[in-house]
């Protein structure tokens, strides 16, 4: 069977790739474009490590197709800091020790940048919402919506 | 010791693996790639227990794209052998059993073959299209089949019990005191028998690795894993090789808690490896994660709790089963070992039994055992309080162990903080805060020993005077910042001029797991001595710039002083020392081993505040206080993120975590989605109060801290549940049905 060619936009950037029509985004991200900062949990969309934003939209990368990717733009982890400067959200995560192992950080930034644009001072339970679908097994989460609070009020603007 | 003065100790300084794990650039147990690499897939008995009778593999070995097909035939017989006590143990022939099933497959996930192919997608069809006659035999899937007369046995060669075969693979005794005449001497005896169910470790990131073999005969295993000299004994065991010819590089893990310290595709990634002359990857899938790797086990526990009126107890008896999934090695003596620690019984038993069952062979998870048997200890001790109208807190403390105080294991008690946790709990302002409608409040204390193992480390000193920390423990939770932060403690220079690293077996002195809470307390230990090394060279170096005697210079934070004969010399800072090392002897290296015999055990007090939906049964954590001694936190950021976590995973494990299993023993929900563990909308806050009692053992008075957190929550949320509803819960989880049916029943 002929591999399906795929033109898409990953990170900003032009780029192509050739994939099997069974194939998910999380796959061929990994094992095609070598984008290996975008993690595997569960393959069901259960556990959000595969996170990344879609024409804009927070998705598990597991549950889209990687053809349904022409045409279209994709963001992963590895777009989220600009140039040499960490992203305030990467850089509260580290200040708040928001992770242990960190398996689950890449998607729960990618899932945090999401949940800022559309709502840049969430409270509390918003943001425990929001990020219900990431789930992290080390933290309890306690650290993790501390920097997500922190990284909104930097973004708005207040002193931290 | 406590005296001491630090400057880095104790300070909340940036991860230095930090900026990888936030970009993404960090590589873990599936990240690595190697040109021409194949995909290993496995496939997986369908039964809980049978007969393999038949495996036909042309099928699969005829499509397109596979390399190799592996059964159990492919794999040496290695002999059933318990390496260890009653207490704890290893036995490489289950191990090699668990690897690759030979003529039976004990659970529903055990492996019966294995497809190395071009893609995973071809990897696992090819597993799909492997033929597998069974003779499907009963399947004993809880403890009460598994010990009934007429039960099928698992192992009949390998456990008999009063001349019978057995499923009781082990039974473990602690006795003290007059038992029976001490109960009569109690005012208020409280006796009841609870169940917990079988629950997963659930990191995120799956079992992964990577394998080259040369045809030297060498194999290299990169793979996500708590310690690789462990992978590379435990794969040369189960393959009957030399470990010689074994290297094991440690990628970044995503999490373990105990989950990763064995071995489950490495083996069979090294037979393929060789079979196909090409690297392999495997990557367990979620599903094979909770079918085939690590739970912890199901279990029953009786206590019976005696006291006087005005608190004291007086005797203690606990009867502790276990599940150990299909082979021996539940963590029934860790159990039993914590049952009773945390207060005096003058008079105790405790009985711990180690049962195989048609289920997934338990792994460590995190303080294994611990939380099952304090469970239910700390429940009726709940119970006692009530019926003695005594502050639990209060009755809690006028039984406490201290310093001095025996363990029902043996050991003497050295300096303990489970009297200052307690006495913190009450201080709190959560335990006097009010609570609203529908809200319960519950409290319990939880112990759990820690582990000291071996350990080494090498410092080295650059010579723009920066330094280099190598260990041998993966970095589950922040490791690399405590080390970086004791090497810039003893050198005196600052954090971030410290580069941590973490060695294979090729590039670090041998050291065991990350586990049982001992990396900061015993690597770190030995961390500190190479570091005092480094400093006694840098003295030696000054002494020599300076022509005087190495007693004639003091190094204080980062610089050298002159005293005696080098009193006039101005003070000579470790930039200034650094570029003259090559002139002055060369490089300063050093390193340290350690094998402390003991850790010094830690211990916490809990605070669980949880409301319940009458009409539902749907509970929710509405406050949770954790209060820990750590000994001395190294880096309190970490040390509050195991409070947390461990809180979080205890919650999950009282509230809505257990394995499903059908009538046949089929895993009903090997997912996340039906496998349910706390996400972020389930969980408030979880406030952190750290106790420092310092740890006698330890330079800075360290103590592990990983583990206990797991140990209180079960029964503080019961406790709390307790308190809400007016129902003591027996039985795990207090799911939402499970509540609402307890609630009707009493008409609370």
């Amino acid at each position: 069977m002929g591999k399906l060619h795929i033109e898409t936009q990953i990170n900003g950037e032009p780029a192509e790739f050739l994939c099997e029509g069974h194939q998910s985004l999380l796959e061929v991200l990994r094992d095609g474009v070598g984008l290996l900062g975008t993690k595997e949990g569960c393959t069901t969309g259960d556990c959000g490590a595969c996170s990344v934003m879609l024409d804009g939209r927070l998705v598990p990368s597991c549950l889209v197709l990687a053809a349904e990717t022409e045409g279209r733009t994709v963001e992963t982890i590895e777009g989220v800091a600009t140039g040499d400067q960490l992203h305030p959200i990467q850089q509260k995560f580290l200040e708040h020790a928001a992770l242990q192992c960190g398996i689950c950080t890449p998607g729960l930034i990618v899932a945090t940048r999401a949940l800022l644009e559309k709502n840049p001072n969430p409270t509390e339970t918003e943001a425990r919402y929001f990020l219900a679908g990431n789930l992290c097994r080390c933290t309890g989460y306690d650290k993790i919506i501390r920097a997500v609070l922190d990284a909104a009020a930097e973004m708005r603007g207040e002193a931290g | 010791m406590s005296k001491r003065k630090f400057k880095y100790v104790g300070t909340r300084p940036i991860r230095p693996d930090g900026v990888e794990k936030v970009t993404g650039r960090a590589n873990y147990g599936a990240d690595i790639m190697l040109p021409g690499m194949l995909h290993g897939a496995i496939a997986r008995s369908e039964h809980a227990h049978a007969r393999i009778v038949r495996i036909d593999t042309s099928a699969a070995e005829a499509m397109d794209g596979v390399r190799a097909v592996l059964t159990g035939a492919d794999f040496p017989d290695i002999p059933n052998q318990w390496m260890g006590d009653d207490e704890g143990g290893i036995d490489f022939g289950a191990i090699a059993q668990n690897c690759m099933a030979r003529d039976r497959v004990l659970y529903h996930g055990h492996a019966l073959a294995a497809v190395a192919a071009t893609t995973t997608a071809i990897a696992q069809e090819a597993c799909r299209r492997i033929e597998v006659e069974y003779e499907v035999l009963p399947a004993v899937m809880d403890l009460d089949t598994a010990l009934s007369p007429d039960a099928t046995i698992l192992h009949p060669e390998a456990h008999v019990r009063d001349g019978q075969p057995s499923n009781i693979a082990t039974k473990i005794v602690y006795e003290g005191g007059e038992l029976d005449d001490a109960f009569t001497q109690a005012d208020v005896i409280v006796e009841r028998e609870f169940k917990t169910p079988m629950v997963h470790q659930g990191y995120i990131e799956p079992h992964g690795c990577t394998v080259r073999f040369n045809e030297d005969g060498k194999y290299t295993i990169w793979c996500s894993t708590q310690g690789a000299f462990g992978v590379q004994m435990f794969a040369a065991m189960v393959l009957g090789l030399d470990p010689n010819l074994i290297k094991c590089v440690p990628t970044e893990i995503g999490g373990g808690f105990g989950g990763k310290t064995t071995i489950y595709l490495e083996p069979v990634a090294m037979l393929l490896a060789r079979h196909t002359g090409r690297p392999v990857r495997m990557v367990m899938t979620r599903e094979e994660v909770f079918r085939a790797s690590g739970p912890t086990s199901g279990g029953q526990v009786r206590v019976k709790i005696g006291a006087k009126r005005d608190g004291t107890f007086v005797a203690g008896d606990c009867e502790i089963t276990l599940e150990a999934g299909a082979f021996r090695g539940s963590p029934a003596g860790a159990a039993a070992m914590t049952a009773l620690s945390s207060y005096r019984f003058p008079s105790y038993r405790i009985q711990s039994y180690d049962v195989v069952v048609n289920k997934p062979k338990v792994a460590a998870y995190r303080a294994p055992g611990a939380p099952i048997s304090n469970f239910a200890v700390e429940s009726c001790i709940d119970e006692l309080s009530r019926e003695l109208e005594i502050d639990p807190i209060e009755l809690r403390l006028q039984n406490a162990v201290e310093e001095g105080d025996r363990a029902p294991y043996g050991p003497v008690f050295k300096q303990i903080g489970l009297r200052e946790t307690l006495e913190q709990a009450r201080a709190h302002p959560h335990y006097s805060a009010p609570l609203g409608e529908n809200q319960g409040r519950g409290i319990a204390c939880g112990f759990w020993f820690n582990a000291g193992l071996q350990s080494s480390a090498i410092v080295s000193v650059n010579a723009d005077g920066s330094a280099i920390v190598r260990t041998g423990n993966p970095d589950i939770g922040g490791s690399r910042a405590s080390m970086a932060i004791m090497v810039a403690e003893e050198i005196g220079i600052p954090v971030e001029r410290v580069r941590p690293m973490v060695g294979d077996t090729e590039s670090v002195g041998y050291t065991d797991l990350t586990g049982g809470s001992r990396v900061t307390f015993a690597t770190g230990m030995a961390v500190i001595e190479a570091s005092q090394k480094v400093v006694l060279q840098l003295r030696e170096r000054a002494a020599i710039i300076w022509g005087v005697e190495v007693d004639d210079v003091r190094w204080e934070d980062g610089v050298a002083y002159g005293l005696n004969a080098a009193a006039d010399q101005d003070p000579m800072p470790l930039h200034v020392v650094a570029p003259q090392l090559r002139t002055t002897g060369g490089p300063v290296v050093a390193s340290a081993q350690v094998s402390p015999p003991a850790a010094g055990p830690g211990f916490a007090t809990h605070i669980c505040d949880i409301e319940v939906d009458p009409e539902t049964g749907r509970s929710q954590v509405v406050r949770y206080t954790t209060v820990q001694d750590a000994g001395k936190a190294v880096h309190p950021s970490y040390v509050e993120g195991q409070m947390q976590g461990g809180a979080a995973q205890g919650i999950g494990w009282a509230l809505n975590e257990e394995y499903v299993w059908d009538e046949d023993g089929k895993v009903e929900n090997p997912g996340f989605l039906d496998y349910r563990m706390p996400v972020a909308s389930d969980l408030p806050m979880i406030d952190t109060v750290i106790v420092e009692v310092p740890n006698p053992i330890h330079p800075y008075g360290v103590r592990g801290v990983g583990e206990t957190p797991i140990v209180p929550p079960l029964a503080t949320v019961a406790n709390a549940m307790r308190s809400a509803t007016g129902v003591r819960f027996e039985q795990l989880p207090m799911s939402p049905p499970r509540v609402l049916a307890a609630t009707d029943e009493t008409g609370s």
